[in-house]
């Protein structure tokens, strides 16, 4: 929400440098006394949460890079020296590599709470798009932490993935092979491969660090969408962000991060594959190559198709079609909590989301392959027919007049409750 | 509110079906393909997570079976004799553990003259492999390579479950099942045929303890030995989340109090602005 700046420099120097780099006068206007509507609940305190994440994993990576060798004699090694020989390496180790995970638990929260909300309905599409692109950053950036270990699964991981390019050849025959090799640094998966790798991943948080900065400018032009997704009508129905959503994002971090800190201390290999503990060997491949798990959707997505370019396509549209998304959807309200049929098939699709992740964890054979495509096929449905059909076909539920309407009192509302009414009282939401 | 029903009734039937057909093709799997991983029984071990320690007398005797049984064929090459003294693991003491190094005879050099020579171990030494490389070993062991033990304890399903079930599960073939020449039926490995033969039999480990000597145990302490090899700061790291966990617990406490007497002040001027 634009509003006018209200910061009053007391100082001399604060005058100063007010003139000179107002960064002061932003602080205060944008962190300190932005207007933030009184409705969000704890759905809304991830940003917080994410944005800590990338800093922890920057700061546990930062240490663990000076102690690393991208090499590939020296990195499975390296690792264990971290483990056993470098004070609180274990710790930090542990912690990059739940927190890859604990990373990707939030983003998921945090875009389907955008998806469910409309908060990517205009004036917002710039916000989502980059959303988007960092999500996609993400991809990158914990494909390539993960071959850094150079255990059985980073290096099988890694052929299979670099591979996905070849299947340009069937499109310019020796595209896709000359394409691989150039990301290979040669003619297989090697210590080429694994510097470059290693070189990326230091590269790529900081570029998401770059998008998270206009992500939050986006965010901080129209303002928070809110449960209702109505607009603000008056400033009554904010309240400054500090001390009321700091306190508030503040301890909503702080019981993501016990769940994080109860895994890395008491179940750290949990997310982790077995597989991962046997050195890098390129001639014998594990029985069964499975990534990541918040890859695995997508993974079923790809084996869905029996095609490889065209899995290779479908992988890449799977996520990409979240950029059209402000599109797709003709709906004129933007929470889902007001729209009686899209509700259904909202939650259909987080179930499908669910699905095709443990899909993506089975051999690709059998009855798993058929739901797998029955899943693929729902999952772009979700885009391409229900999100443009529903919207225009649906009467939606009557909307409150203001955002503080269910904020004073639910019985205000006609009809029923909504699904996930903002709620007055903070501990009634915790 | 029709195509809402029907699609309802669609996902409803998709979703049902899909655990039954899924335990359908996993129970067809493990019949059609003898390669499935057998199931490991859990063993209750001194170190379960969340407040879990080693114990270092099984430690001792299980690096004691490592000694004389595995390490002629399998080597722990991230290991030094140092680690067998350190806090949190066998903690032998640092007399020795100068004794157990110095018993091994390591290669050293080139020395002023360029000769590589022998000299006894160091606590800072490696454990010394028992092969020089992996084309020895396998040529020593009928073609196969016995893997490095170091990680072992976290590089397989189940850990050191799976390591003592696979050690206590040497059994007779059933019948008709088609052994390998040179082959040991197992029932906790994969495919059930390992190139390692069973060399634990009761009594082949004299422990000096007071400890049964029963292949039972034997299996027991080398799989808790793995265990800490494989993760040595587990103590510490069990240590460090205790206090951890209460810091978090507390803070997260006051943090709550925190919010909700700011969120208060709201909730008076709400009252007003409502009156």
């Amino acid at each position: 929400m634009a509003h006018p700046s209200s910061y009053q420099p007391s100082t001399g120097i604060e005058r100063w440098l007010d003139a000179r780099l107002p960064i002061m006068r932003v602080m205060h206007d944008q962190f300190m006394v932005f207007p933030t509507p009184r409705n969000l609940n704890y759905w809304w305190t991830f940003g917080g949460i994410l944005t800590f994440m990338l800093v922890a994993q920057i700061a546990t990576g930062v240490v663990l890079a000076m102690h690393y060798v991208p090499t590939e004699d020296g990195a499975f090694d390296s690792v264990e020296t971290i483990m056993r020989d470098v004070n609180w390496g274990w710790l930090l180790r542990y912690t990059h590599a739940v927190g890859a995970s604990m990373f990707f638990v939030a983003v998921y929260i945090h875009a389907f709470r955008g998806l469910y909300y409309g908060s990517y309905k205009a004036p917002r599409e710039v916000l989502w798009i980059l959303g988007v692109l960092i999500l996609i950053l993400m991809i990158a950036t914990s494909f390539m932490g993960y071959s850094l270990p150079w255990g059985q699964m980073s290096f099988w991981a890694v052929t299979v993935i670099t591979n996905l390019f070849s299947s340009l050849d069937a499109v310019i025959p020796g595209l896709g092979t000359r394409l691989v090799e150039w990301i290979w640094g040669g003619f297989a998966v090697g210590g080429p491969t694994l510097n470059r790798l290693y070189s990326l991943h230091y590269l790529f948080p900081f570029l998401i660090a770059g998008v998270v900065a206009l992500h939050i400018w986006a965010l901080h032009i129209p303002g928070n969408n809110n449960p209702t997704g109505i607009d603000v009508k008056s400033p009554k129905e904010t309240v400054p962000f500090h001390p009321y959503y700091t306190m508030k994002d503040g301890f909503a971090l702080l019981v993501f991060i016990l769940v994080f800190a109860a895994v890395v201390f008491y179940a750290p290999n949990f997310v982790g594959h077995p597989d991962n503990y046997i050195p890098a060997n390129p001639l014998q491949t594990p029985p069964h190559i499975v990534p990541e798990w918040y890859f695995l959707p997508f993974y079923a997505i790809l084996r869905a198709i029996p095609n490889k370019l065209l899995g290779v396509a479908a992988l890449l549209a799977s996520i990409s079609i979240l950029f059209f998304v402000p599109w797709l959807d003709t709906s004129k309200v933007r929470s889902t909590s007001y729209r009686p049929i899209y509700k259904w098939f909202f939650w259909a699709f987080a179930l499908t989301c669910l699905a095709l992740g443990y899909l993506g964890s089975q051999p690709p054979g059998g009855w798993y392959l058929v739901f797998g495509r029955l899943f693929t096929l729902y999952y772009f449905a979700f885009f391409l027919v229900v999100m443009p059909v529903v919207g225009k076909l649906e009467k939606p539920r009557g909307l409150p007049g203001s955002i503080t309407e269910p904020v004073l009192g639910p019985e205000h509302v006609k009809g029923r409750p909504a699904r996930a009414p903002a709620k007055r009282k903070p501990e009634e939401v915790a | 509110m029709q195509p809402s029903g029907f699609s309802l009734a669609g996902a409803f039937a998709v979703l049902l079906a899909l655990p039954g057909a899924s335990l359908a093709e996993e129970a067809t799997g493990t019949q059609a393909n003898g390669n499935h991983a057998p199931e490991i029984a859990r063993q209750s071990w001194s170190f379960t997570p969340p407040f879990g320690t080693f114990d270092n007398a099984q430690l001792q005797r299980g690096f004691q079976v490592y000694k004389e049984v595995c390490a002629s064929c399998h080597s722990m090459r991230l290991l030094s004799y140092r680690n067998l003294g350190e806090p949190g693991g066998p903690e032998f003491s640092p007399k020795a553990v100068e004794v157990l190094a110095s018993q091994v005879q390591v290669s050293d050099g080139p020395n002023e003259k360029g000769e590589m020579f022998q000299r006894p171990a160091q606590p800072s030494d490696r454990f010394r492999s028992p092969f020089a490389n992996d084309q020895l070993a396998r040529l020593a062991n009928n073609g196969a390579l016995p893997p490095d033990l170091s990680v072992m304890a976290k590089a397989r399903p189940g850990g050191p479950d799976y390591i003592y079930a696979l050690l206590t599960g040497y059994h007779p073939a059933p019948q008709g099942f088609e052994l390998a020449q040179g082959m040991h039926y197992n029932e906790a490995f994969p495919g059930h045929q390992i190139a390692m033969p069973p060399l634990l039999s009761d009594g082949v480990i004299a422990y000096t303890d007071g400890t049964k000597p029963t292949v039972d145990n034997y299996a027991r302490d080398v799989s808790a030995y793995l265990m800490w090899a494989a993760e040595p700061k587990l103590e510490e790291r069990h240590k460090t989340g205790a206090r951890v966990m209460i810091f978090l617990i507390v803070f997260v406490v006051i943090m709550y109090l925190a919010k909700r007497t700011v969120w208060a002040r709201l909730k008076h001027s709400n009252a007003t602005h409502g009156a």
